[in-house]
């Protein structure tokens, strides 16, 4: 029998509390994030069946989805955002959860700040009712999306009834050429296996590729496995990992840090495991990815046309591509370079570390945006954004007219008022590309930091790799 | 929760494939604190154009769609994001399952919490299923959980899969918390041990 086993085995194996034949698996959570916008019911729910929060101690609530970018010391004008804002800090302080809230220095995306205060880290199990919580598998955790009830199961109990998932084995090789970013992998990669690609999977990264990336690189690629189905991505810790994760505030410190050590080289994937699926892209060819339509697998090489839905023979397909077309209003079988844009965002959780923000900088240095184009920066925490302005990148974004703004998910969900109008283009550092995600009507391309910065400058769809 | 009864309703035939979340329950409507009045919500932009105009030929406009407990959908229905808001818009529109040929992950988690039936076809099925519900828009079937099967009109039948610790749930009635509360002894058990592993690391 066959007795090596994956590292989604064994994260998985070391948090089983309970199973049994033809039972869903009692599995334990390490840690549960929390944001305003999927709790309220739990919390709700709790008090109507009279239940605690069984470990407050592992669980840590911040606010980022509905929080205005905009000066922090005014009221908040969104009356519904704000009644949102203020339930939220009262269920943390009433069920005695540690909040990190707008007047926090660690507020921040609850993706950036938890992997940036070491919450996160290998082996973990990590849950949050929000589905880009894929991002922290980039440590070797299992970390995966969770609905409202779900929210409730882990607040009450710890745990959370669940089936076990396939593991598929996504392998990277090759070299990227430069200009090519993290986010063209997994843009390409989506492109390539489509946006239920690996729907009831958990994926595996693996290959030359992903080991050469840096941890936010990793956390960009494992942020978007949901975008093509996958509730979680996973990425073996290395010494890229401890490297990242040693000296951070909830880090082991000392002997502990040792002994972790040691417990988490433990955790990859043994020679001779099998996955369920296995699928593998080179890097080496890739090129800067752009996305053209209403999801986020509707995506092309930067100087590629937009694909003619005349070309397919699948109806069904098709009528898909030509439903996005039109939303988009894109002609087929031209290049998307060149295209007019009116917005620019960086930021999300996919893109908003300081490494995001440096290579936008290093393009925009020295540059002004075009005068039509709105672009703005959120950073994805306090601290992100403290460390880009020790740097001075918040005047390289000011000086070229960009925005540069507080903490938040903002323009990715446009729930806080950075939004699109009607028919605006953005390129977009974000993740999902779904009609009126940015704002009703509103139109996005998505991409990585330094397509976007290049786009800023010129008011179109640009290839970077000409600015560089 | 109360368990779940077989029923008797027309479809509603929505196939456009990878509907994401989004569509269904708009982001900028997931500021309340309540999952109440969430129905009017349901497929909002497609529903109503900027001014908030319906648009009449949007199949959930239609007198039709008022009543019906069965939605047809397409391939990879509610991708994206994890809100469970989609699901109680859904619910609170009328629908108690829904047809597909796939459903994303956290959708299917949601509905299945909330006693709207996901039900997982094969493309010939669904194809026929479509088939039908274009030719007798009036034309019902029966959505039976504790037989796994939906009954079309000429007397076929359709058996789906169900995962049957939901199916338990869903016909008992089972609150999950509290099924899972009856494991305190090995929860307890499970963190005693390790934070003795924990503190043999210190």
């Amino acid at each position: 029998m066959n007795s090596a086993r994956t590292l989604f085995e064994k994260v998985w194996g070391e948090h089983a509390v309970a199973e049994g034949e033809g039972l869903p698996t009692l599995l334990y959570i390490d840690l549960h994030l929390i944001h305003e916008v999927t709790t309220p019911q739990a919390f709700e729910g709790l008090r109507r069946a009279g239940r605690k929060v069984r470990r407050p101690d592992l669980t840590f609530g911040t606010t980022d989805h509905s929080v205005p970018t905009t000066n922090r010391s005014l009221p908040i004008l969104d009356h519904q955002a704000a009644a949102q804002l203020e339930r939220f800090e009262a269920n943390c302080r009433n069920f005695e959860i540690p909040f990190y809230g707008l007047q926090s220095n660690q507020q921040g995306i609850v993706h950036v700040i938890g992997p940036e205060l070491g919450m996160t880290r290998p082996g973990m199990t990590i849950v949050c009712g929000d589905s880009h919580t894929s991002t922290h598998g980039a440590f070797g955790a299992l970390a995966f999306g969770i609905g409202s009830s779900e929210v409730e199961q882990v607040l009450a109990t710890q745990c959370l009834l669940q089936r076990k998932p396939r593991v598929c084995e996504i392998e990277i090789s090759g070299t990227r050429r430069p200009g090519v970013a993290a986010k063209d992998i997994i843009l390409a990669l989506i492109a390539r296996i489509g946006v239920d690609g690996c729907t009831g999977h958990v994926i595996e990264y693996t290959g030359s590729a992903i080991r050469a990336l840096d941890m936010e690189e990793r956390m960009t690629v494992c942020n978007m496995s949901i975008e093509a189905g996958a509730r979680a991505g996973m990425i073996a810790p290395d010494d890229t990992t401890f490297e990242y994760l040693g000296g951070r505030p909830f880090a082991p410190q000392g002997k502990d840090w040792e002994a972790a050590m040691a417990a988490w080289r433990q955790l990859p994937t043994e020679d001779g495991a099998s996955y369920h699926r296995r699928f593998s892209m080179d890097a080496g060819g890739l090129e800067p990815m752009i996305t053209f339509g209403t999801n986020p697998g509707m995506g092309i090489p930067i100087s590629a046309p937009v694909p003619d839905p005349a070309s397919l023979s699948d109806g069904r397909t098709r009528d898909s591509l030509d439903q996005a077309l039109r939303y988009m209003g894109l002609e087929p079988g031209r290049p998307l370079l060149g295209h007019p844009i009116n917005v620019v965002f960086i930021g999300s959780c996919t893109n908003s570390r300081l490494s995001d923000l440096r290579s936008a900088a290093a393009v925009l240095k020295g540059r002004k945006v075009h005068p039509g184009t709105r672009v703005i920066v959120v950073p994805g925490s306090q601290q992100v954004k403290r460390q880009a302005e020790a740097e001075g990148l918040d005047s390289v974004f000011r000086d070229a007219g960009a925005d540069w703004r507080e903490p938040g998910c903002s323009m990715c969900i446009a729930m806080n008022g950075d939004e699109l109008r009607p028919g605006e283009y953005c390129v977009t550092t974000s993740n999902r590309n779904f009609e009126g995600r940015q704002g009703p009507g509103g139109r996005s391309f998505l991409a990585s930091p330094l397509t976007a910065a290049a786009s800023a400058i010129t008011g179109v769809v640009t290839d970077a790799r000409t600015w560089l | 929760m109360n368990p779940f009864p077989s029923f008797e309703s027309r479809m509603l035939l929505f196939v456009r494939d990878n509907v994401d979340t989004d569509q269904i329950f708009p982001a900028r409507f997931l500021k309340t604190i309540s999952k109440a009045g969430l129905g009017h919500q349901l497929f909002r932009d497609w529903r109503y154009d900027h001014q908030g105009n319906p648009r009449p030929d949007f199949v959930f406009n239609r007198p039709e769609a008022q009543g019906t407990q069965v939605l047809l959908a397409g391939h990879n229905f509610g991708c994206g994001s994890s809100r469970e808001h989609a699901v109680w818009a859904l619910v609170q529109f009328g629908f108690r399952a829904v047809i597909s040929t796939s459903f994303a992950d956290i959708f299917q988690q949601n509905a299945l919490k909330n006693a709207l039936l996901p039900i997982v076809v094969s493309g010939e099925q669904h194809t026929r299923l479509c088939g039908l519900a274009a030719a007798e828009p009036t034309a019902t079937v029966r959505v039976d959980l504790a037989s796994q099967q939906v009954g079309l009109p000429n007397g076929e039948v359709l058996h789906f899969p169900v995962d049957s610790f939901a199916k338990y749930c869903l016909l008992e009635g089972v609150d999950e918390i509290g099924y899972i509360e009856r494991h305190e002894a090995q929860i307890a058990g499970f963190e005693s041990k390790r934070s003795e592993r924990t503190s043999r690391r210190s």
